[in-house]
């Protein structure tokens, strides 16, 4: 792990961010499994850190594009839970009244230009606001989160160009998480992700994503870059998966495509666990500290709830053609 | 005859296809593995020569069809979701569907691109469209779209031994369903549309995943003394016209259902088709039952009021019947 010297403060926040994704997230596992939410849904558990290590780096005037695995991206960079919450449950309150659901939660006054349910398909959009944020010239940083599958898409190597040509304020964070969906990445993949900066002359890292202070510091050289004029920088973040690609997938896979073996020993590497080793170990906190964050997030969750539940659905009986054109 | 489920039939006809014709190869996003369940097996029976996992890559997997088509194989391209198609659309658009043509025949070009299409299932607007008619629209694809398992795999063999670019769709979420399928290989020759109910005072035409809604109709619209005549087209491009036209002289009305947006819906090529060609035998204006101009919404209620359904189709049933 990397040498820090965090305030107590920055390390509680850091670790609070996480646990808020990880609890939202592992109510929604159960509520998947219960059938309480319309679609599917696919949890960005064991990913943590690498959301939270970048957005921590951002502010609201920052653009982030996200997944199909885009709730960790929407908390991280402050999106709220309850609003994320109602969109999964499909009601009228949902940060998206509905329309869009897990896979498109955006807030766009966050700066969250919204999860995706194409597979790259944020790679382009944020080059776009990274051509924005040059053009108004306030400092401000885009940054396009996308899985090792998304880096097979040709739009990479489109962006990666024209975004290190024009020098563009564009951090490309790929999220190595060892699967495609259901393959292996190593199966469906040539080479080095990271490599592939290196033909345009990109700047690129390489950061253990289970290491938010890592990551936190990694972003943070590619922010600098991008705000200095210097261009884009592709970071690889190596992660893991440690859900399925999507809930429930069990129940329509014929076989395994991964052994207990290696989750046991990726879980045993998790970004939430280390963390409040890595505190408490160096003092800056106690596990009683901790608890007490770990039982506000999960007071936050319950009531994130309580809202969605709640809420009406949208009522059907309205504009059907509202929102299509201003 | 034996009850199989769609998704069953259509594994089955493409295990069938590969036996038979060593040329034919299939590729696609985790297809070893099969999401679906319609490649389930086919690895371990052809090797990773012949069935290959792909890198998320849909651009190069469209054109890359298209290359192995004109270098002699025949070529299934199976893309998933339907919106998936977008993401590799220029190959299709500008390639599959032209290159015959532009080149005088040189080449014909074997492929099938094969995905779901179509909601229902709260997949949200990026996992959710019925893009049959941008297909229909670029005039050298081929638009199949069985509605039931054995038209499913009789579909799917043919469109496999065509010699041209299919585009080949299953209504999303019905793997499931079931129907009778004949024990021995068939084929349902494309352009071939079937007539599922025989009536006097109207006639439907139902596509895709809207003939089982529309079927229901119907069956009720029976009992309430409507006589309706249901068909099936079972492919877009080439469109069974004579049979719909037939139909239409006979009972002068006509409602089409489509899971497509309205504008330039197959249903609005079809009505315009029947209206130049039958007016004289129209007793009332045509109907199209389809979707609102919208991005399909992830909310249940939401987007059960999006899609066409038994309510929608016996309402308009009712308002064509007005007219004396
Ligand atoms: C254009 C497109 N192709 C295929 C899919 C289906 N799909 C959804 S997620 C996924 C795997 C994505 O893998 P990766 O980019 O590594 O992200 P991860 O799921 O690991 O977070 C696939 C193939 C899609 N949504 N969009
Ligand atoms: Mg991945």
């Amino acid at each position: 792990m990397a040498d820090t010297n965090f305030s107590n403060d920055q390390m509680l926040k850091l670790y609070e961010s996480m646990l808020r994704i990880r609890k939202v997230e592992e109510q929604l596992a159960k509520d998947s499994k219960e059938g309480n939410i319309p679609g599917a849904v696919h949890l960005y558990i064991g990913q943590e850190a690498v959301a939270v290590g970048v957005c921590s780096q951002l502010s609201d005037k920052d653009w982030i594009a996200s997944t199909h695995r885009g709730h960790g991206h929407f908390l991280a960079k402050g999106g709220e839970t309850r609003l994320l919450m109602a969109e999964v449950y499909g009601r009228d309150t949902g940060i998206c009244r509905g329309r869009g659901g897990s896979m498109h939660v955006a807030d766009f006054s966050k700066g969250i230009i919204g999860a995706n349910g194409i597979v790259g398909g944020g790679i382009s959009i944020t080059t776009g606001a990274g051509l924005a944020s040059k053009l108004t010239n306030d400092g401000s940083v885009a940054v396009a989160f996308f899985g090792d599958g998304a880096a097979n898409q040709g739009v990479l190597a489109e962006a990666l160009n024209i975004s290190t040509l024009w020098q563009l304020p564009v951090i490309f964070v790929c999220e190595n998480n060892g699967f495609s969906e259901f393959s292996p990445t190593n199966t469906v993949t040539a080479g080095n992700i990271v490599d592939r900066a290196k033909p345009y002359g990109t700047a690129c890292e390489t950061v253990d994503g289970n290491d938010v202070i890592a990551v936190w510091q990694c972003a943070e050289r590619a922010k600098l870059r991008a705000s200095r004029g210097d261009g884009p920088t592709l970071i690889e973040a190596h992660t893991y998966r440690q859900r399925g690609h999507v809930e429930a997938e069990a129940s329509f896979l014929s076989k395994n495509y991964r052994d207990s073996q290696e989750i046991e020993s990726w879980v045993s590497k998790d970004p939430i666990t280390l963390f409040e080793k890595r505190i408490v170990d160096a003092g800056q906190a106690k596990i009683e500290d901790l608890q007490v964050i770990s039982r506000a997030m999960e007071a936050e969750v319950n009531e994130a709830v309580e809202f969605a539940e709640k809420s009406p659905y949208p009522d059907p009986g309205g504009n059907e053609q509202q929102y299509m054109f201003t | 005859m034996a009850k199989k489920r769609m998704i069953q039939a259509i594994n089955e006809a493409l295990d069938g296809e590969m036996q038979r014709d060593k040329k034919l190869i299939l590729f696609g996003e985790d297809v070893e593995i099969s999401l679906f369940g319609d490649t389930k097996g086919l690895v371990d029976k052809y090797g990773t020569d012949r069935i290959r996992n792909t890198p998320i890559s849909e651009t190069v997997m469209s054109g890359m069809a298209v290359g192995a088509a004109a270098a002699g194989f025949n070529v299934v391209c199976h893309m998933m979701f339907g919106n998936f198609m977008y993401t590799g659309f220029d190959s299709i658009a500008n390639q599959a569907s032209k290159l015959r043509y532009m080149t005088a025949g040189q080449i014909s070009l074997p492929i099938v691109y094969m995905s779901v299409f179509g909601g229902g299932r709260s997949a949200a607007a990026q996992h959710s469209d019925a893009m049959h008619p941008l297909f229909m629209n670029l005039g050298g694809l081929k638009v199949v779209t069985p509605s039931s398992p054995m038209d499913a795999a009789g579909l799917l063999r043919a469109s496999i031994r065509d010699p041209n670019p299919v585009i080949y769709l299953q209504a999303a979420g019905r793997g499931g369903e079931l129907g009778e399928v004949p024990d021995e290989e068939f084929i349902v020759e494309l352009g071939k549309a079937a007539v599922l109910r025989n009536g006097e005072d109207l006639t439907i035409v139902a596509i895709g995943a809207m003939v089982r809604p529309a079927l229901r109709s119907v069956d009720f619209q029976k009992t309430e003394g409507v006589s309706i005549e249901l068909i099936d087209p079972r492919t877009l491009v080439p469109l069974d016209k004579e049979m719909i036209f037939k139909s239409v002289r006979k009972t002068g009305r006509l409602i089409i259902v489509d899971e497509a947006r309205d504008t330039c819906s197959a249903a609005s090529h079809i009505a315009a088709l029947c209206a130049e060609e039958c007016f004289s035998a129209l007793k009332a204006p045509i109907k199209r039952v389809t979707v609102n101009d919208i991005a399909i919404p992830y909310s249940p209620p939401l987007e059960k009021n999006v899609l066409p359904n038994e309510e929608r189709i016996n309402n308009t049933v009712s308002e064509i019947l007005k007219f004396a």
